[in-house]
């Protein structure tokens, strides 16, 4: 090996290499940041409420329970798809008033089951934080999570 | 030891050893609420807060690792002392300051109001951190300015720079969900599976420097190949994250073939170190430091690389994703890589800082068993439950809470796996900490064995 690559040819390709490929790193995030904003997201949907219902969602580290698009926690359910899995689709009125009764019913206090704590939020921060699961659930995912058909 | 400034890598693996303890005790607390879920009452310590210190803690100690070692190996690869060891110590106390304030605010609930996943620090933590970095990088890079530079230095300072740079992206959360994913992993994956691994490369090739005596052109040569595969393959391993983000599909393409590519670093790595080692032959008296160096690559392998590459093709992932897989994954990976790196960098530190012989090293070669039994035990018992849960959940349509009550059995069994972790690493703690007068085991001096 000493003979076909010295020190100095290993440092080039190195720091020669790692900037072509952060280049295009970086060309590819631009390209999905406008996927995203264009045509994956419900970008016309984002309204202020879905924006506060993110941070209700961030204020009280939901993710360090539950996944949403499969990241966060895996201690409880995944929620990018609950307003989905709760019929949102066909009745968002009844999906989002499921959302906030649940909030509103925790902890269960059921022996040997996980518990999710109580959450003091305001009628205003439980219909932000299911518009916010609404939209959520609007996002191309390219299919995932992988459900069986009802 | 050799510069009197290399002393300021104790008080800061002190803090790093202390958060460790932390880290591992909360680790113990989420995997009893895994088994007995009533046993804490939700209000008072929920599951989220005993995550969150539990992450938190693992990233701020392994960060205050990452920066003792710095201040240990710069001066004699720069042939230096530190630019001001005044700095470093200010520096010490913002950091330090930062993350038990975060940690003990955890428990008060106090968290950012734009808490994500391990970025759940109140913005002035954050802020703090940046001040900590800032003033970190002029020290260090001072240092080296001023000195020789050498393939670890340029590499150590270039993945220390990236550290800083990267984090700036926690400041960043869009109002929409998938691009504030996109850029989260910025920071997180771009750290741990980029800049953090030149960080891990350069300690291990300074400690294969100095303990099998190996010529320097040699070891930098293999240090830059490492990191060249390691960046090549890892920036565009990002895409294994891209995958159900709401990004586009083509990432499912590039991830996939990129981040099947990342178990090449860390194979190289194996082979770095065992290579040295077997060229070098030199008979190092510090054995337990060998030991966290070559259990270090070759845990890294099988955590990062191969766990990885179990559920990082988009095909599988496709399933896996989000599941106990993920966590698996994720104990072995960081303890092999990161853990590991570190451990083995403060065992051939200390007894230098000291200024004692290898003293404890039987203790702490039994706590580097313990706890690598210990984590993989756990990984094994995660992955179980992980690929039962992707087949009931995922391929039967089982809902999340009833496949959940089935894996008991596993959580059970990780729960003890993470006692024996913590057995471990207090062992560890001590065996760096307490002095003895002699090893629990004397040695016998290897020229009076027979020769075969």
């Amino acid at each position: 090996m000493s003979e076909i690559l010295t020190k100095s040819t290993a440092r080039n390709i190195f720091y020669g290499g790692s900037a072509f490929f952060f280049a295009i790193f970086l060309a590819l995030t631009a390209h999905s940041y406008l996927y995203m904003v264009n045509k994956s997201t419900d970008s016309a949907g984002l309204t202020d409420s879905v924006e506060r219902g993110k941070r209700v969602w961030e204020r009280n580290a939901c993710f360090d329970c539950h996944t949403i698009y499969g990241e966060g926690a895996r201690f409880a359910p995944e929620v990018g798809d609950v307003f989905k899995r709760w019929n949102g689709e066909t009745d968002p009125a009844g999906a989002k008033q499921m959302i906030k009764d649940w909030m509103k019913s925790q902890p269960s206090g059921t022996p040997g089951r996980r518990q999710m704590p109580h959450f003091d939020l305001s009628d205003q921060q439980l219909d932000d934080l299911a518009d916010f699961l609404a939209w959520a659930s609007r996002t191309n995912t390219q299919g995932w999570p992988p459900r069986k058909s009802k | 030891m050799r510069y009197e400034s290399q002393n300021i890598a104790k008080i800061y693996w002190y803090g790093a050893l202390l958060i460790f303890a932390v880290q591992v005790v909360f680790g113990l607390i989420g995997g009893t609420i895994y088994v007995l879920p009533n046993l804490f009452p939700t209000d008072l310590l929920p599951f989220n807060v005993v995550r969150m210190i539990h992450t938190n803690a693992l990233v701020v100690w392994l960060l205050l690792g990452f920066f003792g070692a710095a201040y240990f190996l710069i001066p004699e690869e720069a042939e230096r002392e530190i630019h001001s060891p005044f700095l470093a110590y200010v520096q010490f106390a913002i950091f330090f300051f930062g993350a038990l304030a975060a940690v003990a605010g955890y428990l008060f609930h106090i968290y950012a109001d734009q808490a994500r996943s391990y970025l759940e620090q109140p913005l002035w933590v954050k802020l703090g951190i940046i001040v900590a970095a800032l003033i970190f990088l002029f020290n260090i890079s001072m240092t080296v300015l001023q000195g020789r530079k050498t393939a670890i230095t340029n590499v150590l300072l270039l993945g220390l720079w990236g550290v800083a740079i990267f984090f700036l992206f926690s400041l960043y959360n869009p109002a929409n969900l998938s691009v504030d994913k996109m850029f989260w992993w910025y920071v997180v994956h771009l750290w741990v599976e980029g800049v953090w691994e030149l960080v891990m490369a350069s300690i291990l090739a300074f400690i294969m420097l100095k303990m099998t005596g190996v010529d320097r052109e040699v070891i930098e040569k293999w240090l830059y190949v490492i990191v060249a595969t390691t960046l090549f393959t890892g920036v565009l391993g990002t895409g294994h994250h891209y995958y159900w983000i709401g990004a586009p599909g083509y990432w499912q393409w590039i991830g996939s073939v990129f981040s099947a590519l990342e178990v090449v670093p860390f194979f190289g790595m194996v082979v770095f170190t065992f290579a040295m080692v077997w060229k070098g032959r030199r008979d190092h008296p510090n054995k337990a430091a060998l030991l966290w160096s070559l259990g270090c690559s070759v845990l890294a392998f099988f955590g990062a690389g191969v766990w990885g590459f179990l559920h990082t093709l988009s095909s599988v992932n496709f399933y896996t994703h989000g599941t106990q897989v993920t966590a698996a994954h994720g104990h072995l990976a960081f303890y092999g890589a990161y853990v590991c790196v570190n451990l083995a960098i403060m065992s051939y530190a200390f007894p230098l800082l000291k200024n004692r012989a290898p003293y404890n090293q039987v203790l702490n070669m039994l706590s580097f068993w313990l706890i690598t039994s210990g984590v993989v035990f756990m990984t094994v018992t995660l992955t179980f439950a992980g690929v039962l849960q992707t087949h009931l959940e995922r391929v039967n349509g089982i809902p999340y809470m009833d496949v959940q009550d089935q894996l008991g059995f596993f959580y059970l069994l990780r729960l003890g796996a993470g006692a024996v972790t913590v057995v471990g690493v207090l062992l560890f703690i001590y065996s760096i900490l307490v002095p003895r007068e002699q090893e629990a085991i004397a040695p016998t001096s290897l020229t009076t064995a027979p020769a075969e």
